[in-house]
């Protein structure tokens, strides 16, 4: 089975380039096939081609995402706009119901979490969910914030994940599992993480196909529309010029 | 009473002992679960490797989820930062020894 770590917070940067490598060659021994890792609109080519590289000499699939965290609308809509061809995964950071609403609606948005880890500043209810639930948005879970909270703070914070993973399978929203660290203490073996969903009453197969085929299922949706053939779902140009009438 | 045992991998930068190893799976599952999931789980150390990287856990077999999440949960050993990973899962010591060893 692949396993997918969909947030892998590697430091893109030459100063950073020896955590870069210590962090993806960590997803490498632990099991993982690809990791998504964020990307900023400002990375040069040449960065992006260099965290290509270590992932590679890794036998890693890298896949470039994108963390929109946005305080208005208009500023999503120009975001999403420009870098819906540039990334293979645009994840939407919502703080408030607006920006999760908006998110879940919207087609080209993959993925919506909900960084807070105070229920106030969590957005995910039914309404949310329908609307992920038709735009096939997922939701996305990261673990460390399970990991490096405690006390009263982690027991909110896997109550509201309990709450939010039931309205999810309720409307049919996939969920996605990933770590969400840039620290390789806090990595962990995907069915680590899946028994660790065990907290939020997550079983052991819905927590394995969310660290597994559903990100695999996003990634190679996207892959599939940003080709150059791409017109639409199921629609692709087969051949180019002026001989196409005779085909 | 049927139970489980659990190979676990460590990685810390120092060697660790047992004290300190139970100490802090323990303290991690009262965190989590609650004196009365402790209560239930009957956790001890079996054996942990002279390097300090390797464990194996028991626990009862109605509490396997719980005992595994709370090793995974685990950040910390003694304060120093710690990853703790499950490999393997068995119903007698002799079966998990020989998965490991194969």
């Amino acid at each position: 089975m692949k396993f997918v770590d969909l947030n892998l917070q590697v430091p893109i940067g030459k100063q950073e380039r020896k955590e870069a490598e210590e962090l993806i060659e960590r997803s490498a021994e632990l099991g993982y096939s690809a990791i998504g890792v964020p990307v900023p609109m400002e990375t040069t080519e040449e960065q992006i081609q260099d965290i290509e590289k270590i992932s590679n000499e890794n036998n890693l699939n890298l896949i470039k995402r994108a963390d929109l965290k946005l305080r208005s609308l208009n500023e999503m809509r120009r975001s999403l706009r420009v870098l819906r061809r540039k990334r293979e995964i645009i994840a939407v950071q919502c703080d408030s119901k607006s920006i999760a609403r908006y998110a879940a609606r919207d087609h080209r948005v993959d993925l919506i979490s909900f960084p807070s880890a105070d229920p106030r500043g969590r957005f995910f209810d039914s309404a949310t969910a329908e609307l992920a639930s038709k735009a096939s948005a997922a939701l996305a879970v990261d673990m460390a914030p399970l990991l490096t909270l405690s006390g009263l703070q982690r027991a909110r914070l896997v109550s509201s994940l309990r709450k939010e993973v039931g309205i999810a399978e309720k409307f049919g929203v996939p969920i996605v599992i990933s770590s969400g660290t840039s620290d390789r203490y806090l990595l962990r073996r995907p069915q680590d993480y899946a028994s660790l969903a065990y907290l939020f009453d997550l079983d052991h197969e819905t927590a394995t196909k969310a660290l597994s085929d559903i990100p695999l299922k996003i990634v190679e949706r996207n892959r599939e529309k940003l080709r150059s053939n791409y017109v639409a779902p199921g629609v692709f140009i087969v051949r180019r010029g002026r001989d196409c009438q005779n085909v | 009473m049927r139970h489980r045992y659990i190979a676990v991998k460590v990685d810390i930068e120092q060697n660790v002992d047992r004290r300190d190893l139970i100490s802090a799976v323990s303290a991690s599952l009262l965190k989590l679960f609650g004196e009365y999931g402790s209560s239930l789980a009957e956790l001890s150390l079996v054996d942990l490797d002279p390097e300090g990287k390797y464990a194996i856990f028991r626990c009862t077999h109605r509490t396997l989820e719980i005992v595994k999440a709370s090793i995974v949960a685990l950040g910390e050993i003694n304060g120093k930062k710690a990853a703790t990973q499950v490999i393997n899962v068995s119903g007698t010591l002799k079966a998990l020894r020989k998965r490991l060893l194969t």
